[in-house]
């Protein structure tokens, strides 16, 4: 499925606005065009358990081969009933355009504010996500060039998470790596959190073999997962670095973590 | 002679082929500028203790040409914040005018003694930024907002033509980004450490950063303008030289290769 | 025939017309540095520095490569753009100055060196993505050259290349004076690749810095590690057996001859030239 690849977007054939030429023609002149599109780098990181979501980013923003800063977060809350944000209940990571990324957590920040106003309530985490994929549809042959991971807790009060793709293609899942280091970062999620390719040592031969059975991992540990991912991508992606910001949800509210990462 | 009048002072369609009346329509596609004509380099601003230092030089070039040495880029707001402007002239001079324009709005609909901090000014020019390359017509700059927050604290943050804002406690566009940045954050490598420096400091450093940048970046100049920001105000100098300019490197070099006279 | 094969050129044109893009070569993204110091003086000597990462687009081919090449006992190289293209260069223009060295009886010049490298590289005319600094003491003194890709040259008392090398730049134009001395020269030089390492993302990892004096060189790989990994937070050890195991076949090693064919020499014959 295209829908999740993880190539950066302008990189080839994609969706249409990427199906500008890239190269020269071999003869022909050479086409100037404004390009509104940038890439600023940075990962990002979302991991649901049983009673909480993490969701994680590193605070590095790029531009080429220049740090433009150092601390420039990509996990907000949103939809508090002020611009403190004291009483959200969502979180929305982006990662990849940031100025599209601010644009578009701007626009679901005042949507959600004005469902509160409205209906007195706060949006619940899985209506948030659909409004989130109707933004981005919306913007279909001009998209919001981010990857977006939408956290919080669902009825029951379990941990959810909901990855998109730029034109809004969406779907909740149990943990996604979005942005740079993606594809670095989600074969380990895969094999650390659902257990992929890991069976029951003696449990049989050959595709007898028993899956070893999922679980949810307890919050320290998914921390510990967070980090050490995270550690990891900085020693083999430019683009990540610096700062490690992780916002856990839980019902007792959001708690934000800044931890140092490596600055080379 | 040609005796209708229509034609007289016309370039002659016999000699030049008729005018390209294309240039004249009314309708078919919008063209934007899509590329900068005259341009200004590098704006470099530093936070410290109680304010923020910004400086930019005096140059607007056309190409490689040093075409106009005496331009300002570092425009004040409503006496309380600088806006530095790098990237097109043109685009430059369009913003500073809405934002005059601004200021007074303000002035009049607002209660008495309230104005629009920096960060609000930052954020109303990013949008401004962002709004016009959605519509594929951007401004083509990259500026600079120093000032103070709604708390009166050192306020600076960037915003670019594609809308892309951020900020950090030292900040530079276009080449002072790679050469200026490296010098500020020496001595600011996070808030704490900006926060730690005193108003002469700053300005020295930004002065030592507008110094290399002079030695280094072909499209720049010796003359610039300096503003520090603080409670007390703007304090704005627009013609200010370099000094201590060293060439020390230079007596000994022969040639660049196997000369030796 | 010498020297490159081109016998895939029209091939791979015809590929490149119809989109399919070039392969990525590994490139040290690079800050490389070097700074004369006693300039004049009886000890003269020069530093060159180099950061140590190589990477391939925005991905860290190699965490701790070697940017500084050696060409001969006092003539030393450190490399940027192609890793490639600097690693060959470097060695061919090595062995050209031993056997010219060989010839004259005399130690090879660092102009001889910096001569034989911009006539190399200006012959492919800027294929050969090398770009160079060239240090080195000989009788004639202390010298500093850069070289690049299309073969042009500079001679300067500091120098820096690569992606790094505005950021390198900014601290040789903050705190280079004319008469420095070797740990000055040495700290400015660790100084200008740590701006490169901190400030652009093409360069990383260590320190390493080599000072060529008159009598001898001292290569300091891993001058300074500024970024150590960190410790991993858990022990991700899997139990004997977690990985599936869907076929296994165990062959021995004097079942051998049924899978290629082996042919044992009959013994006392061509063994290897060894040294006594």
């Amino acid at each position: 499925m295209a829908m999740f690849s993880q190539n950066p977007v302008l990189n080839g054939p994609n969706y249409s606005f990427a199906d500008v030429p890239v190269q020269d023609h071999v003869d022909g002149f050479r086409e100037h065009r404004f390009n509104p599109y940038t890439d600023n780098g940075g990962s990002t990181l979302a991991i649901a358990g049983k009673d909480f979501a993490i969701m994680a980013g590193d605070t590095r923003l790029t531009a080429g081969y220049s740090i433009n800063t150092r601390f420039s977060p990509k996990v907000f809350k949103i939809g508090g009933s002020t611009s403190t944000q004291d009483d959200a209940n969502i979180l929305l990571s982006v990662v990849g355009f940031a100025a599209d990324g601010e644009a578009l957590k701007e626009r679901l920040d005042s949507i959600c504010k004005m469902y509160r106003y409205r209906h007195n309530k706060p949006m619940s985490v899985s209506a948030c996500a659909k409004r989130l994929s109707t933004i981005m549809y919306q913007r279909r042959f001009f998209p919001y060039y981010v990857y977006a991971i939408l956290g919080g807790l669902d009825e029951d009060g379990a941990g959810a998470v909901y990855s998109y793709d730029p034109v809004g293609s969406y779907e909740r899942e149990q943990c996604r790596a979005g942005g740079a280091a993606a594809s670095l970062i989600m074969p380990f999620l895969d094999n650390q959190v659902n257990f992929k390719n890991q069976y029951i040592p003696g449990s049989g031969v050959g595709h007898a073999l028993q899956e070893r059975e999922r679980q949810p991992l307890p919050r320290d540990e998914v921390e510990v997962l967070v980090k050490d991912a995270f550690d990891s991508a900085v020693e083999r992606h430019i683009e990540v670095g610096d700062g490690l910001q992780m916002m856990i949800i839980t019902q007792n509210g959001i708690e934000e973590k800044i931890l140092p990462l490596k600055k080379d | 002679m040609d005796h209708r009048p229509q034609h007289w002072g016309r370039p002659r369609d016999d000699v030049y082929g008729a005018y390209d009346a294309s240039y004249m329509r009314p309708n078919g596609p919008t063209t934007h500028t899509q590329s900068p004509v005259v341009t200004g380099t590098s704006v470099v601003a530093l936070k410290f203790k109680d304010g923020v230092v910004i400086a930019a030089d005096n140059l607007a070039s056309y190409g490689s040409l040093a075409r106009f040495p005496d331009v300002k880029r570092l425009r004040t707001f409503a006496g309380t914040s600088v806006v530095g402007f790098g990237g097109d002239v043109s685009d430059m001079q369009y913003l500073d005018r809405h934002l005059q324009e601004l200021a007074i709005d303000e002035n009049y609909t607002s209660e008495k003694g309230h104005t629009l901090n920096a960060r609000n000014l930052h954020k109303y020019l990013a949008n401004l930024l962002y709004h016009r390359r959605s519509k594929f017509d951007p401004l083509w700059n990259h500026l600079l907002v120093a000032g103070l927050d709604e708390d009166d604290k050192p306020f600076l943050a960037a915003a670019d033509l594609l809308g892309t804002t951020f900020t950090s406690p030292s900040l530079a566009t276009g080449y002072g980004e790679m050469l200026a940045q490296p010098i500020m954050r020496r001595y600011a490598k996070d808030e704490e450490a900006a926060a730690q420096l005193t108003r002469d400091q700053a300005v020295d450093i930004v002065k030592e950063c507008m110094k290399v940048l002079f030695y280094r970046d072909a499209r720049s100049l010796d003359t610039y303008s300096i503003a520090v920001v603080t409670k007390q105000g703007i304090d704005l100098k627009e013609d200010v030289k370099l000094e201590n300019q060293s060439w020390a490197f230079a007596d000994r070099i022969k040639g660049y290769g196997t000369q030796t006279v | 025939m010498p020297g490159f094969d081109f016998s895939n050129h029209s091939r791979n044109a015809a590929l490149h017309a119809r989109g399919v893009p070039l392969p990525k070569a590994t490139s040290t993204g690079t800050t490389i540095v070097g700074c004369l110091y006693n300039a004049g003086k009886e000890d003269a000597g020069v530093v060159i520095a180099a950061d140590t990462r190589a990477t391939s687009g925005p991905i860290v081919a190699d965490k701790n490569c070697e940017k500084l090449h050696y060409i001969a006992p006092q003539i030393w190289c450190a490399g940027a753009g192609t890793a490639a293209d600097t690693e060959f260069t470097t060695a061919i223009i090595s062995s050209n100055l031993e056997l010219h060295s060989l010839s004259t009886g005399r130690k090879p010049r660092v102009v001889t060196c910096m001569t034989l490298l911009k006539q190399h590289l200006f012959k492919y005319q800027g294929h050969v993505g090398a770009y160079l600094v060239v240090a080195g003491v000989d009788p004639t003194g202390a010298h500093l050259f850069t070289v690049h890709a299309h073969g042009s040259t500079d001679k300067l008392p500091y120098v820096t290349m690569g992606s790094g090398s505005l950021a390198a730049m900014s601290v040789f134009e903050t705190q280079w004076k004319p008469d420095l001395n070797k740990e000055q020269a040495m700290e400015l030089c660790s100084q200008a690749i740590q701006a490169g390492i901190f400030n652009d993302l093409g360069s990383g990892s260590n320190v390493d810095l080599a000072v060529i004096t008159k009598d001898k060189t001292t290569l300091h790989r891993g001058y300074l590690k500024p970024n150590e990994r960190s410790q991993k937070l858990k022990n991700y050890k899997f139990q004997r057996g977690t990985t599936a195991v869907l076929n296994e076949k165990i062959i021995k090693k004097d079942e051998i001859g049924k899978y290629v064919s082996v042919e044992p020499l009959p013994a006392g014959t061509e063994t290897m030239d060894v040294d006594p």
